[in-house]
């Protein structure tokens, strides 16, 4: 059970929800970059929301799948094809051996995960099976695909296997079938342009001069070109301190935004240093780490401010959606 | 009187605030203590002692520690908000920590290092800007026992704690790209190993055989937040028999 890399894009890896546990050792959780891209692709095939899955960035892949798969594809939309035929995303898509999976060009997002049923068969490193590519570990060998590779595939679960033989049933004679239904896009909705990213004061803020406090909410950042899985680089106003100063170095997390000395913002993504020695001007709330994941190289962003409070109950209102899709794909996934 | 044994009122400094919406920092003052690392030990041990319902892992540093949880199992547990309620949860564990690591024997872990050689590119610019021999170099370095204060950085790169202030020397102009896995540095008042191969600016002097992250054992760093090391001398053969051992 496996699938064959024909080509590999640009940036395709394993990714799961991340190591946990291993931070105090230095060990970054790395994982998918947007994660609930991940755990709704794996919904959608009837995973456990933690399996491992693939991250596709910018540029897609050509895979073929040399056996029978139940396939799902989520977050960035780049205009997946089976066979040359268009696939719709957000669905469950059964696929029979021989079937290859290829792409178009980035429409809106960043990032794309496909999720399979059973998931992947690689071992896990610490926990995981996310890669980490600095540390060369997780994953296909502590690195993204290269063409020829083989990746072998856990094969399909009971439940997977139902499905796709409910699938396929609604066109036996074709390679691949897929749903006619897709989560509520009210409660899954598909990336978009330059987005507002709200984000809580960090603990730093009061280091800042007010006007790079006022410019920091007011005005726009671009994504450079210099960002990869570690962190946004961000470009704007450049954000100095009222007197210059050491900061010593502790925990950062997922969407913290560090300000080096230069005064260029960095935002901390999924393989972020698990320590950091430059002041945190904010925190990205974990409801937009999604929206933060898909920005696309190039453009901008705008931060804005909200309290504690709200963070916390936008977080538990992104938990609420995730688990009411849960229960609504539980229900079509066993009654197909 | 100069205060031997910290008693609560030294706490008054502590001071906790969110990273985030899943994690709390306890932060011990604003400088490097020794002080404040036993503090940061103590809450360490105590939280692996003693984990709460909703605990993800902590993160020890020079003076705090990070501690992560996961917000809905938090608030399942509790009526206050997630972060509230961890923040309460450990101001009660602070009453609860003893200092006493301080009094205990410290683990020091030897670190074979080869100083000279191919391994010590820049051991020749360290000797001339501190105007001492590269043997004066040498000894300085593997006097002290280092305290570790902290792993981070990279995986298993370990904050040390104790270079002779003779050693201090400015980072590299232009950072390297590639710096060897185990290579040992100085840069400022810092010395350090690197434990991934990683781009780096630190002025290097040697280099051990010993793989200071090692992904598939059960404990990835080979030091850990409060062990003290010493760097001991070993020629080339030594370096290679070693390296030989380690893989």
């Amino acid at each position: 059970m496996s699938l064959s890399v024909i080509s590999p894009g640009l940036l395709t890896t394993i990714q799961d929800l991340g190591r946990r546990g291993y931070r105090k050792e230095g060990v970054p959780t790395s994982g998918a970059m947007d994660t609930v891209a991940l755990r709704v692709a794996n919904l959608l095939v009837g995973n456990p929301e933690r399996t491992a899955g693939i991250e596709i960035t910018f540029l897609g892949p050509k895979i073929r799948f040399e056996t029978d798969h139940l396939i799902a594809l989520t977050g960035a939309d780049l205009q997946p094809k089976l066979n040359g035929e268009p696939i719709k995303m957000n669905r469950p898509v059964a696929v029979r051996a021989g079937g290859v999976l290829t792409f178009g060009g980035l429409r809106a997002g960043s990032r794309a995960y496909l999720a399979l049923s059973g998931g992947l068969a690689v071992p896990p490193v610490l926990g995981s099976q996310a890669t980490y590519l600095r540390a060369g570990i997780g994953g296909l060998g502590g690195r993204a695909f290269k063409t020829g590779d083989a990746v072998p595939s856990a094969g399909l679960t009971e439940l997977g296997r139902k499905i796709w033989q409910a699938l396929i049933a609604t066109q036996p004679a074709h390679a691949w079938a897929q749903a006619k239904w897709t989560p509520d896009p009210k409660l899954f909705p598909a990336p978009h342009e330059s987005p507002f990213v709200r984000a809580i004061r960090g603990q730093e803020y009061d280091l800042f001069s007010e006007q790079s406090q006022h410019d920091f909410w007011q005005q726009e950042f671009i994504v450079t070109s210099d960002s990869d899985r570690m962190g946004y680089r961000l470009q704007g106003p450049t954000l100095a301190r009222q007197e210059p100063g050491e900061v010593l170095s502790s925990a950062v997390a997922f969407g913290t935004i560090q300000v080096p000395n230069e005064g260029n913002p960095i935002a901390l993504l999924a393989d972020h240093q698990t320590t950091g020695g430059y002041p945190r001007i904010a925190q990205v709330v974990a409801a937009d780490f999604s929206c933060l994941a898909q920005v696309q190289l190039g453009r901008k962003i705008r931060f804005r401010e909200v309290s504690l409070a709200e963070a916390q109950e936008l977080y538990a209102q992104q938990e609420k959606a995730i688990t009411e899709i849960k229960q609504a794909l539980h229900f079509k996934l066993t009654h197909l | 009187m100069e205060n031997l044994y910290p008693t609560p009122a030294t706490r008054a400094e502590v001071q906790l605030y969110p990273l985030g919406e899943s994690a709390v920092v306890v932060q011990f003052g604003d400088a490097i203590k020794r002080h404040a690392h036993h503090e940061v030990q103590a809450l360490s041990a105590y939280l692996d002692a003693h984990p709460f319902p909703g605990f993800v892992e902590y993160v020890p540093a020079f003076t705090t520690v990070t501690v992560y949880y996961n917000p809905l199992e938090v608030s399942l547990a509790k009526e206050a908000s997630p972060s509230d309620s961890v923040a309460e949860t450990l101001k009660q564990m602070l009453l609860q920590t003893t200092t006493e690591a301080e009094n205990t024997a410290p683990h020091v872990i030897e670190i074979p290092v080869c100083y000279g050689g191919k391994f010590a590119p820049d051991l020749a610019f360290v000797a001339g800007h501190t105007h001492l021999s590269q043997e004066e170099v040498i000894a300085l370095h593997t006097q002290p026992e280092y305290l570790v204060y902290m792993i981070g950085f990279a995986p298993g790169f370990p904050y040390l704690g104790g270079m002779n202030e003779q050693l201090v020397v400015p980072r590299k102009e232009k950072p390297r790209t590639k710096v060897p896995a185990g290579s040992v540095g100085i840069a400022g008042k810092q010395t350090g190993v690197y434990s991934i191969q990683t781009p780096g600016g630190w002025q290097l002097i040697g280099r051990t055989p010993l793989r200071l992250f090692t992904p598939h054992g059960p404990t990835p760093s080979l030091l850990s937040a409060g062990d003290y090391i010493r760097f001991v001398p070993i020629t080339e053969r030594e370096y290679e028999r070693t390296q030989q051992h380690e893989s």
